[in-house]
């Protein structure tokens, strides 16, 4: 499967950077777009004009306006556009590394790693001295998905790398085999859990950016940045290894470099997201597919075109998660799978000769 | 969680009682025991909202729903207007409560026990919070009768029943109650014996747990909605159930089994921990060892 996918991403049908190009201005201008609407929309009738007005005209903000706008809506708008970018950015880069168009974050381990954190900071969380628990305080969930998204990675990368050469085949099913172990580990602490924590569980797995606040922003946000800035500069050594990795050698990218980079950027990108926000899917791998048929599978914008795209995504999705139970809220899990999954599916159907699997 | 929450507790001294909101007219309450506390106070024209599970009385239900207890969005909590909370412990996501308590709005946490006290810690609370603690009085006092008389008709006990209480039933597989529930708490009240103090929770247990158990009374919960019924258990219909349960090759060799001793009781009269609990016990009782 690899090997013929690997011909058909190579395979570029003249040159769409211009198209591309024009696309990232597009979707600039849709991220910018969603984010208003975003900040303008919600259970409470605040309005963005209304504090616009108000702040033009110099009339003091209410206090629900204020509350509403800077403690609620703007840290879940920047949670949104962080974790959506961060989710599609790590998802192509992940399918340009492993040369599959199927390929997620998960395959680095990163997910079945965050959701053991989860789980037993959820359930076992109560058995800690209370002098660690006060350290933590209501943290320690996504402080232990992020400590065990990172574990993961960096067992599977060790166990994948020989002689300084990291095998992707090796990393792929030494993930699977991880998967499998952390499932029954997982299973087990589930066991022991009471109905409320088996609840916590069960929402944490399906996602949410309800909970977001700036504590957890300003603790996410340097890590994801960080992998953001340096995801578009992997560009390059991806394009390259869509030749294959002797011929991405020869064409003279540092291919152990290249996947050094990568599995670091993701692992941050991701872990991060996953501890603030929980199990969002999806969105890593419907994003960047839709844009590789808008405008080629050329790295160099399929990367920061995705990261736009994702955030924008997320960012409706989020919406409608919190207006159609109004006032209560959906996981946005859900939100993003009903809409991805028919999604993805009519994409693929649309082109079935084209994305010959 | 538990030994977290007490740890908590702790450091933060004794816990606090509820501050009166005697002014209070626009009232959320999020828990299923404190919405029908609110409601046996005769104080339900101050509620405007209302959690998943506050689903009695049915007039609760009218309510505007902000979603699940452990799980709010701090919008949609405002957007209901409340200028005062009463929540039952646990409530959150803490990130929403830290919000709310920014926006000003009184919030009043309530702690839950599963015993006769608690129920009247729980009311004591609640009538303070609201500014009406002669109305709680009254209502306590009214179901510390209620307690008194089960207590007193428990303690006539003298060769106590084991009950197996069973969740559910889903693929023929029996989900049973262990310790640390409100199922386990009720069995004692009416003066009966949980059949499994094993295991905390309610787990799936194997036929041959069952036997070994050797339940008197086989208890279930109506869960007063036919889906709710038919997924639990396979059927909507009382006296279906009844024969399915007792034909179940573990229960048919148990005490239970050859009694014929099967009762079906409203989940959330029985598991509710509110102010019908006194009643709930002696129902149970009366149901438990046939006494009318």
């Amino acid at each position: 499967m690899v090997a013929i996918s690997t011909g058909r991403m190579v395979r570029i049908e003249g040159d769409r950077s211009a198209r591309a190009r024009g696309l990232a201005v597009l979707l600039v201008g849709l991220l910018i777009a969603v984010s208003l609407a975003s900040l303008g929309w919600g259970a409470t009738d605040t309005s963005l004009s209304g504090v616009l007005r108000d702040l033009l005209s110099g009339r003091p903000i209410s206090q629900q306006d204020s509350i509403v706008m800077l403690q609620i809506r703007l840290p879940r708008l920047v949670t949104g556009i962080l974790v959506g970018a961060a989710l599609a950015m790590s998802g192509a880069i992940m399918q340009g590394l492993f040369r599959n168009p199927l390929a997620d974050p998960g395959l680095v381990g990163v997910s079945a790693g965050a959701s053991l954190g989860a789980v037993a900071a959820i359930v076992l969380g109560g058995a800690l001295p209370a002098s660690m628990a006060a350290v933590f305080g209501w943290y320690l969930t996504p402080v232990a998905a992020f400590v065990g998204s990172w574990l993961c990675t960096i067992l599977l990368y060790r166990i994948a790398t020989r002689r300084g050469r990291t095998s992707v085949a090796t990393m792929l099913l030494a993930g699977i085999a991880l998967a499998a172990m952390i499932g029954a580990v997982t299973g087990i602490i589930i066991y022991k859990a009471n109905d409320a924590q088996l609840r916590d569980l069960t929402f944490w797995g399906l996602g949410s950016l309800g909970g977001a606040s700036w504590p957890k922003v300003t603790a996410a946000a340097p890590v994801i940045l960080l992998a953001l800035l340096a995801g578009p500069w992997l560009a390059r050594g991806l394009n390259g290894l869509a030749l294959g990795e002797a011929a991405a050698a020869h064409v003279g990218i540092r291919v152990q470099r290249v996947k050094n980079a990568a599995i670091l950027t993701v692992a941050g990108a991701v872990g991060a997201s996953v501890a603030i926000s929980g199990g969002i899917g999806f969105v890593g791998i419907v994003v960047p597919h839709l844009l590789r048929l808008v405008s080629g599978p050329d790295h160099r914008w399929l990367l920061v075109n995705s990261g736009l795209l994702g955030a924008s995504l997320l960012l409706l999705a989020d919406m409608i998660s919190r207006s159609v139970v109004a006032p209560a809220e959906l996981p946005i899990g859900i939100i993003t799978a009903v809409i991805g999954g028919p999604f993805f599916m009519w994409v693929l159907l649309r082109n079935r000769g084209v994305l010959d699997l | 969680m538990k030994r977290l929450l007490l740890s908590v507790a702790l450091l933060a001294g004794p816990a606090a009682a509820a501050e009166p909101h005697p002014d209070a007219t626009r009232v959320l309450s999020l828990g299923g025991s404190i919405t029908e506390i609110v409601y046996a106070l005769g104080e339900e024209g101050r509620l405007v909202g209302r959690d998943m599970t506050s689903s009695f009385p049915p007039e609760a239900q009218a309510l505007p729903d902000v979603g699940y207890v452990r799980q709010l969005s701090p919008e949609g909590v405002l957007s209901v207007k409340p200028d005062l909370i009463l929540a039952e412990d646990g409530a959150g996501p803490p990130e929403t409560v830290e919000v709310l308590k920014n926006a000003g709005i009184a919030y009043e946490s309530i702690a839950s026990d599963w015993s006769d006290t608690g129920i009247r810690d729980k009311i004591d609370a609640v009538a303070t919070a609201l500014g009406v603690p002669e109305k709680g009085q009254a209502l306590a006092d009214k179901i510390a009768q209620e307690f008194s008389t089960a207590e007193t008709r428990a303690k006539s006990v003298t060769e106590p029943r084991k009950v197996m209480f069973i969740m559910s039933l889903q693929g023929g597989r029996i989900m049973a109650s262990g310790r640390q529930t409100s199922a386990n708490g009720i069995i004692h009240l009416a003066g009966a014996q949980n059949a499994f103090y094993e295991f905390e929770g309610y787990k799936t247990v194997t036929d041959e747990a069952v036997l070994a158990a050797n339940p008197d009374v086989i208890l279930m919960m109506d869960r007063n909605a036919p889906q709710a019924n038919k997924a639990a258990n396979g059927t909507d219909d009382h006296a279906a159930l009844r024969e399915q349960v007792l034909a179940m090759p573990a229960i048919a060799a148990t005490p239970a089994g050859k009694n014929g001793a099967f009762v079906q009781m409203d989940g959330l009269f029985l598991l509710g921990f509110g102010p019908r609990t006194g009643q709930a016990a002696l129902a149970l009782h009366d149901a438990v060892y046939g006494t009318e």
